[in-house]
Order: C-alpha cells, then structure tokens, then sequence
C-alpha cells in the first residue's frame, strides 16, 4: 500500500498501445494499491492532442482510484505544442524531473492522510 | 550598335580613359559637392571593368548579357561600399549617371559629319546602357541596405530577450520593448530550455519594459507561463506599472492566478520565500 507506479514513455505512442497502457494502469493501480503514478516523458519529443487526453484521462482514472498523477520530464517542445494546442492539462501535476516528481507525490500522499 | 561599341571602348581606352575619368568626377561633383574622395578609384575601377566587358564582346544593347559580369560585380561592389557608408541610394546612381554628359560629349566630336538617325541611335544605345547601370547599381544599393537591417533585426531579438540566473532554482526574463508572436515565441524556447538545463522551479518575468498590455500582449504571457506551469515549474510577472494594472482591469483580463508584483524586488522576495530561503540582515 503506498507504492508508486513508474511508467516511462520511450517512444511516440500509437493509439492502441495508449488505449492499452490506459487499461494496464488501471488493473495495476487496483492490484498493487499504489497512491501514487509517476509518468516520465522524457524522452517524448512529438505529441498531439490524442497523448494529451490520454495523460488527462490517466490522471482521473488514478484520482478515482485514489492515486496521484505525476508527469515528470516534459520537453519544452512539447510544452509549446500542448499549450498552442489549447490543451492545458487540468488536474494532471507535472514536476520537472523524477525527484521533483517523487516529493509532489509524497506532499499528495501525507494530504490525503493516507497511513504508511 | 557595333559602331556604339567601337566607340565606346575607345573613349575607355587610355590615353582617353584618363581624361574622361577626370570629366565624370568633375560632372558627378557639380551634383553632389561632398563627392566621396574614394570616388576617383570607384570611377577607375568601373571604367576599367566596363572596357574589359566589352572587349569581352558584351552586348552594349543588353545590360543583361552575362559578359557584363565583371562590369556588374564592380557595380555590386561600389554600392555595398556607398551603403555601408550610410550614403544614399541616390548619390550612388546619380554618382553613375554622371558618366553620361562625358561619353555623349566624346559622342559628338567622335561622329561629327556622319549620319544624324546613326547619331541619335548611338545616343540613345549610350543612354539606355548606362541607365542600366545606374539602375543596377541602385537595386544592389536596396539589396545591401535590406541585408543590413536583417540583421540588425536579428541581432535586436537576440539581445532583447536574455534569460539570467537570478538565485539558485529561480529564473528571471527581463523583456524590453514591445511583445509581439515573433518575440513570445523566442522568449517561450529561451525561456522553456533553461528551465530544463537549470532544474529551475521558478521564473520571473519582468515587464518593466513593456510599454503597453493589450489583450493580445496579455494572451502571449499566458501563453508562456501556462506552458511554464505544464512542466512543472511556476512563474512570477514582475514590473506590472499602475497604468497597465488598470488596463488589465478594464479590458477584463483574466490572469488565472498568476502572481504579480509591482517590483522585481517583490518578485525575487516571494521567489526566495517559496523555495524555502530567508534572508536575514547582519547586525
């Protein structure tokens, strides 16, 4: 209980590996009880409007079951595409780098009052 | 216009060429008094090249004709020079065109008792060419000076926009002049790529020197800061003056929460609080 899910992003997604790494996440999060998802992007340099939903949707489906989002790494080319895009992220944390990423987790996870 | 070309390499040719160099230097001086003292050697140059064209067999009737190369690259060359010197485009093609009164004065003696219609067409033939290249020499003038100013924008944008390391984690931009798409986009990159090289967690960007906020200036810091707050980093707008805060109030932008400070100062105070320094004064 308490965990934290790593997912690192290394290469520019098709539709179906989204739509599954959706489903992967969600039976994860339930199976290991996880408080918090870690999603590196890094090593992302292209995105369109299809990652960008699929990162706000990871981040509510974790909310529902009761786990943080975090993206961690973003590019500045892709922050530039996402915000020309229109696409503002609400309710999907970011942070700069991993470790960055790992203290937004643990602030959300003593919040929330979780025990452990 | 083969009797044109006979004549005019002859008039090019020394001992002649001396003294026509003399009569177009003396010609281009009653126009323009302050006549540049390089012009004697522009003159040679030109006259010289002009003759090497033409024994080359180019087509006195078409300035066009690639043998005018040598005379043309001679032309090129004066203009950059005039332009870098901040003269005008006219001095530079009245400065060629003063060729004219030597060569048709040199025309007249030369065909004096032949044909008047062979007079007037070699007239005309001397004008229309060295028209041209009065012409040529005021289009590579507008050329030069447009180059010139490129890059004088370029190096402008590149100035204006630096990011500097205001404390460990914190960034400033100070912006000076107007905000337009080209520079926000500039300001965005610099800004975004430092944020990632430095690990910074805080920006500042100053707008002290931003004379007027309108809607679309407005619309272009958003932008910034909101892609600033998508990686995860935030930002603070400093140097806000009392008239634009009231502009924005009365055009009824929405900031979205972004922290403003009147001062640079109370932007770096809040910067260094929020991560988690203090300052304290020595007795």
């Amino acid at each position: 209980m308490g965990a934290t899910l790593l997912v690192t992003i290394q290469v520019d997604m098709l539709d179906q590996t989204a739509l599954a790494l959706q489903d992967d996440l969600a039976e994860r999060i339930a199976k290991t009880g996880a408080s918090g998802v870690m999603i590196d992007i890094s090593a992302l340099e292209i995105v369109d409007s299809f990652v960008g939903r699929m990162l706000a949707s990871i981040s509510g489906i974790a909310r529902i079951l009761s786990a943080t989002t975090v993206v961690v790494g973003m590019q500045p080319a892709v922050a530039i595409t996402l915000v020309e895009l229109g696409l503002s992220l609400e309710g999907v944390k970011t942070a700069l780098n991993v470790e960055r990423g790992l203290e937004v987790l643990r602030r959300a996870r003593e919040e929330s009052g979780l025990v452990g | 216009m083969n009797n044109l070309t006979t004549y005019i390499l002859d008039a090019l040719q020394a001992p002649h060429s001396a003294v026509l160099i003399q009569d177009w230097i003396a010609e281009a001086r009653t126009s323009n008094p302050d006549l540049a003292k390089s012009a004697t050697a522009d003159a040679t140059e030109v006259v010289a090249a002009f003759g090497a064209s033409l024994q080359a067999g180019a087509d006195a009737g078409s300035f066009r004709d690639p043998r005018w190369l040598p005379l043309q690259q001679v032309l090129s060359a004066l203009s950059r020079s005039r332009a870098a010197q901040g003269q005008t485009a006219g001095d530079t093609s009245v400065f060629v065109l003063a060729l004219k009164k030597p060569l048709l004065d040199g025309l007249q003696t030369w065909a004096a008792g032949g044909d008047s219609a062979q007079l007037m067409a070699a007239f005309w033939g001397l004008t229309k060419l060295v028209d041209s290249m009065a012409q040529f020499t005021a289009t590579t003038f507008q050329h030069a000076r447009e180059e010139i100013i490129n890059r004088q924008q370029e190096e402008l944008l590149e100035l204006s926009t630096p990011v500097v390391k205001l404390w460990d984690g914190v960034l400033a931009v100070p912006m000076i002049g107007t905000l337009d798409s080209n520079r926000t986009q500039i300001v965005m990159e610099t800004l975004l790529q430092k944020i990632v090289e430095t690990g910074s967690e805080l920006a500042i960007i100053d707008i002290t020197g931003v004379p007027t906020v309108d809607t679309l200036v407005a619309q272009h810091l958003l932008k910034t800061v909101t892609a600033i707050r998508l990686m995860g980093a935030d930002c603070i707008i400093s140097g806000i003056r009392p008239q634009i805060a009231q502009t924005i109030v009365h055009l009824g932008i929405d900031l979205q929460g972004i922290t403003t400070k009147a001062s640079l100062a109370d932007a770096l105070s809040l910067a260094l609080q929020r991560t988690g320094w203090r300052v304290t004064r020595q007795a």
